[in-house]
């Protein structure tokens, strides 16, 4: 790991407390939800963090629990560094506080997490889904949501597989 | 016949202001069928006469679920989805997934497979500059410009047809490699390109950057500082226009981009004219960085010859028992990635095109998410069209450069 890099894990660390994981350079601190905001102001203000570069999630259902990673890829311009927070969100009524008020680009990027896993964000300012019509049912990135198909029709079971098909009828 | 719902403000009261409830002004759609909006857009306007209160943006009509998908294949097999998303950047889509496989699995990939990379991976940002140039220059009634640009976008496509086949829809370049080495007509096409580019850029410029029609239409229009745009997660061409340096081809040398001399132009006005100036310096800087490409272009294998990830060559199959193992093993069960997960960003004619890749120890992605430059790009229309006509607005759209394939994902 980078010598820069690893004296703010080391800020990191003594301040929230989380375990770090590293893989190929990459630092990943682990934060609790209570001290996500606080730690992204924190990186921001006093590391130069100017760019959240993503902001996703990752369902580990069903071998682990919690549930929910939420992940905060942050990049310093002026440094030249990368790290990535995670927070681990319970799967029962997921609720994690924005971070819109500490990064913009936040705002669209939690309407997709809470589009595609069911994580609400607490006080974000346009709750609504993004790429899903607002009349879907279901979370289609969580792990147990299925891929879903569509059935072959042949001749010999068109009619049966027909009458099954969600298209409108008159 | 079914009978029409009444439309309700509800679920957007809160973006529109006070004087929208009260009919004071008028929201009007704008998309998705809407030649203005290069793609699948819609916009909820809320207007003051010609004047735009506030901008909605409505995306999604292209969503694919292409992240989904990935997670049911193997990585060899996701990777033809990676050319659909960015239609524009078929090549470097490819680029930023199999970078992420490597980084993932651990494989070295040879110095002219590298080379290769780059000269494709330039040449289609100039093509994608070429599409942004002529559609959005077609926004602003430049019609012969567009003519133009796509003269030579289809030589590139060209060049991207004698590699790998297709024009668009490439898959050359694969985990640990290439599928095959570029053909001999390649250099001869590429050399062709370059020298006829710089004047072709000319001439572009010529009918574009002191035109006093054009100029009126984009100076001190659609003003974004630097600080908003790190804010709004506004990355490539848009950023540097608005005076930040942040060019990870510079910033964070890949595929060998360390060996190749190129400036990264840089504009503090922020304005749609900077992001046009950009755009064609960059254009004129990635000629450079293929002719340098080219002239070193190394010999030796396009491909890793780690057999645990790439499949041996055809001809070694029919005498080697192990070869064919691995080519069996790697066609049927696809190879295993380890359990743990990276994050790797490239840099789109668009911005920063980022994967974050978990692999769960099997031949499956457990987890791909794209950060695809478009999204954020997008998100901050509704600030910079503020208080602009709705003519300037589609000036912005052109400008920003959006793909909606990019963003719905």
């Amino acid at each position: 790991m980078d010598k820069k890099l690893e004296k703010i894990v080391q800020v990191l660390q003594n301040k929230f407390g989380g375990t770090v994981e590293e893989f190929r350079d990459e630092a990943h601190v682990f934060v609790k939800i209570d001290q996500i905001v606080e730690a992204l102001t924190l990186l921001r203000d006093k590391h130069e963090f100017e760019l959240l570069s993503t902001l996703t999630v990752v369902d580990y259902w069903p071998q682990m629990s919690p549930r929910f990673h939420v992940i905060y890829q942050l990049t310093s311009l002026a440094q030249n560094l990368s790290v990535q927070l995670r927070v681990p969100v319970n799967g029962d009524q997921p609720k994690v506080p924005t971070a819109t008020r500490v990064y913009q680009v936040a705002n669209w990027r939690e309407r997709e997490a809470w589009d595609m896993f069911g994580i609400q964000f607490d006080g974000h300012p346009d709750p609504r889904r993004i790429l899903l019509p607002d009349d879907q049912e279901g979370h289609p990135l969580r792990k147990d949501f299925p891929l879903g198909y569509e059935e072959p029709q042949f001749s010999f079971n068109f009619d049966e597989i027909d009458l099954r098909k969600p298209y409108a009828k008159e | 016949m079914p009978q029409l719902e009444e439309v309700s403000l509800d679920s957007i009261k809160h973006l529109v202001s006070e004087r929208a409830l009260t009919g004071e002004t008028m929201l009007l759609n704008m998309g998705p069928q809407h030649p203005s909006t290069h793609g699948v857009l819609r916009l909820l306007l809320e207007l003051d006469g010609e004047i735009v209160v506030n901008c909605i943006p409505d995306i999604g009509f292209l969503h694919t679920g292409i992240e989904k998908n990935m997670e049911a294949k193997t990585y060899q097999k996701a990777e033809v989805m990676s050319d659909r998303l960015d239609y524009m950047n078929t090549i470097g889509n490819n680029l930023a997934y199999v970078m992420a496989v490597e980084k993932l699995i651990d494989v070295d990939v040879p110095p002219r497979a590298q080379a290769i990379r780059v000269i494709l991976t330039e040449l289609q940002r100039i093509a994608s500059h070429l599409v942004w140039l002529g559609t959005s220059g077609l926004d602003l009634a430049a019609m012969s410009v567009f003519l133009y640009c796509f003269r030579e976008r289809e030589a590139i496509l060209d060049i991207a047809e004698l590699c790998s086949g297709q024009r668009m829809m490439t898959t050359y370049f694969r985990p640990g490699g290439l599928w095959r080495d570029v053909p001999v007509e390649f250099e001869s096409a590429v050399r062709d390109f370059i020298k006829i580019f710089p004047q072709r850029v000319d001439e572009y410029e010529k009918l574009l950057t002191k035109n006093p029609l054009f100029l009126d239409r984009v100076l001190g229009i659609g003003k974004l500082s630097g600080a908003d745009a790190l804010q709004y997660g506004v990355t490539g061409p848009n950023l540097r226009a608005s005076g930040v340096d942040w060019d990870l081809r510079k910033a964070r040398p890949y595929s060998g981009y360390e060996q190749y001399q190129f400036t990264v132009p840089v504009l503090k006005e922020g304005d749609i004219y900077a992001r046009y100036l950009v755009r064609i310096q960059e254009m004129r800087e990635s000629l450079k960085i293929v002719e340098q490409a080219l002239n070193k272009l190394p010999m030796g294998p396009v491909r890793s010859e780690n057999r645990k990830f790439v499949p041996p060559p055809r001809s070694e199959i029919g005498v080697n028992m192990e070869s064919l193992i691995h080519h069996f093993k790697l066609w049927t069960e696809g190879f295993p990635a380890p359990k743990a997960s990276i994050y790797s960003a490239v840099e789109s004619p668009r911005g920063e095109l980022a994967l974050y890749l978990e692999g769960d120890g099997g031949p499956k992605p457990y987890r791909i998410h794209w950060r695809t430059p478009s999204f954020d790009n997008l998100a901050v229309l509704p600030l910079i069209s503020k208080g602009h006509l709705v003519a300037d607005l589609v000036a912005i759209i052109g400008s920003i450069d959006i793909v909606l394939g990019d963003i719905d994902r």
